[in-house]
């Protein structure tokens, strides 16, 4: 649990490493990949690339695209994605979202 | 390439309990939906939910485990983490799934692709911090996460429901700021007799209300001038109730004032959509089996109107007979017979529908944003770009695109699609049929060439 994150966890499950920007984090095996960043006090997913505003996930349902983040050079959503050993996601560079 | 005899998209309760009753009457089904496991939004998970989190969120969602083993049972084909991104003719349907594309054919298809939320464009809506609170009850029904310090901002059942099961868990909301008014209130009270026949959502909005208030919950109604504040991620909730000016700080805000269809495949299949005023919404034109003016194409549940989760499941075992009827697997007056409850349980499941729509109106300075709100999250167009581009002389939204790249992101208008319409027609003086939607175009959702280029080719396989 991170104390500093806006979100409670409230379950135990085994943690794998992920790494998010370059930041080492463990996160719940299987769990949703933006509920898990979330929970773990991640606040901005991306930059958007039009103003370079802050954004983080907002429907949870795959519908708002807020939530994208790149996994081996794909962009993808993170709220429609699971948490698995090894994952490295980055940003997506402003500019660089899907079009 | 497989063929069916219907394809179902989407594995909600509509598309659970359609997948089902047709798989009964002999027809081969497909179900394909995007979520690892089946329940749709409103039972997301619930196989696993319902045993780790049943008490905080209820028996109505415990309901959803009924559906999942009657799918399981049927021997329907479920393909999970589905992507469908394209719907031909005939009908070729092209999905999405792990990193590989792949289509299979169908004779009919079933859409059950529930609803989205009502875009709620308030100054500060897209910061970091604020979601939808469908989102929020996504987070604490799939993942057991809950917002420590959430304002709840909107109107309306889902509003009161995911106040009451954070309550349940531990953690109530810091506050709820709600939109309706008292005259909204007076003239819901018309319809009440009416809702009166839906009395078991009647007592559990009570009940709900009473949890939330026993926790001391503060609400603040009939508030106006709603902001989120924040430089880079929501820090509180400005407004004004009762004539004072409030501001609540907070770490999370949960948006909510309704849900619309989401009609994005409809529409791409070219169905007739016409303005339901009731509901401040665009719906698919359909006959009482839930048939769309292109044939064989039918439509279940939420993305046919909103009815709620029961309402979802009967429409969907009422497409499913008709389905079958026309098959050739279902006599007509068997159809007829199995129908005529079915049929009562609609109206009863319908009957609170008037009074809550009346009750709880989606927020009017929502529905008709300030100028610097941004109201096309994807490519930050704000309401006044939109108006500005109506006095330019820009009638439709298709060309809203062209003039200002509105609805031209990622999520291709699911959220900016009302209100670019609300926007025009105010601007222009006419109706929202008149004024009309994006037209949608595949892919409905991104597909990338590195999974095209995996494309399954059954075919090809077959050659080699």
């Amino acid at each position: 649990m991170n104390p500093a994150s806006p979100f409670l966890e409230t379950e135990d499950a085994p943690r794998v490493d992920v790494s998010f920007d370059g930041a080492s984090l463990s996160l719940p095996d299987g769990a949703n990949l933006a509920a898990a960043l979330l929970a773990v006090g991640v606040e901005v997913f991306r930059h958007t690339p039009v103003s370079g505003a802050p954004r983080a996930p907002f429907c949870m349902m795959g519908a708002c695209f807020d939530c994208l983040v790149e996994v081996d050079g794909v962009t993808r959503q993170a709220c429609m994605m699971e948490v698995s050993e090894g994952l490295v996601l980055t940003r997506p560079q402003a500019g660089e979202a899907w079009e | 390439m497989t063929q069916r005899d219907l394809a179902i998209i989407g594995a909600g309760p509509a598309g659970m309990a359609a997948a089902a009753q047709a798989a009964a009457f002999g027809l081969s089904v497909t179900l394909l939906d995007e979520q690892p496991r089946p329940g749709g939004q409103i039972y997301r998970d619930v196989d696993r939910a319902a045993g780790l989190r049943g008490e905080v969120l209820g028996a109505d969602y415990a309901h959803g485990t009924t559906l999942t083993s009657a799918l399981r049972q049927s021997g329907v084909e479920h393909i999970s983490g589905a992507v469908v991104w394209a719907i031909e003719d005939g009908f070729r349907l092209s999905y999405t799934r792990a990193g590989r594309a792949a289509q299979l054919t169908a004779g009919r298809i079933l859409l059950a692709t529930g609803a989205l939320e009502r875009p709620m464009p308030l100054p500060g809506w897209t910061l970091p911090g604020v979601m939808t609170a469908g989102a929020g009850q996504i987070l604490l029904k799939q993942s057991g996460v809950l917002a420590r310090r959430a304002v709840l901002v909107g109107s309306g059942p889902l509003l009161y429901l995911i106040a009451a099961q954070m309550v349940r868990a531990g953690t109530p909301p810091a506050a709820m700021v709600e939109t309706q008014s008292l005259s909204d209130m007076t003239r819901a009270a018309r319809h009440l007799t009416g809702a009166l026949r839906g009395w078991r959502y009647m007592i559990k909005g009570l009940k709900m209300l009473a949890e939330i208030r026993r926790a001391g919950v503060p609400r603040y109604t009939g508030a106006t001038g709603i902001a989120i504040e924040g430089a880079d991620r929501a820090e509180a909730v400005r407004f004004t109730s009762r004539g004072r000016a409030q501001r609540l700080a907070c770490d999370t805000v949960f948006l909510h004032h309704g849900v619309v269809p989401n009609t994005q495949a409809a529409r791409s299949l070219d169905v007739a959509h016409i303005w339901n005023s009731a509901q401040a919404c665009f719906v698919p034109q359909l006959d009482a089996w839930g048939e769309s003016s292109v044939q064989d194409v039918y439509i279940a549940g939420d993305g046919g109107g909103i009815g709620g989760a029961k309402a979802a499941e009967v429409a969907g075992r009422l497409a499913a007979l008709q389905i079958a009827q026309q098959s050739g697997q279902l006599p007509a007056s068997n159809r007829d017979a199995q129908a005529a409850p079915l049929r009562r349980a609609l109206a009863h499941e319908l009957a609170a529908r008037p009074f809550l729509d009346a009750a709880y109106p989606p927020c009017a300075e929502a529905l008709a944003p300030a100028d610097s709100t941004v109201i096309c999250r994807c490519e930050e167009v704000t309401a006044g770009d939109i108006r500005g581009y109506a006095k330019l002389g820009c009638t439709g939204p298709n060309q809203t695109k062209a003039f200002g790249r509105a609805g031209m992101g990622p999520c291709q208008g699911r959220y900016c699609g009302l209100t670019v319409t609300a926007l025009l027609s105010a601007a222009h003086g006419q109706p929202p049929d008149t004024t009309g939607h994006y037209r949608i175009r595949p892919p409905l959702k991104p597909v990338t060439l590195g999974e095209l280029a995996a494309m399954e080719d059954a075919g090809q396989d077959a050659a080699e």
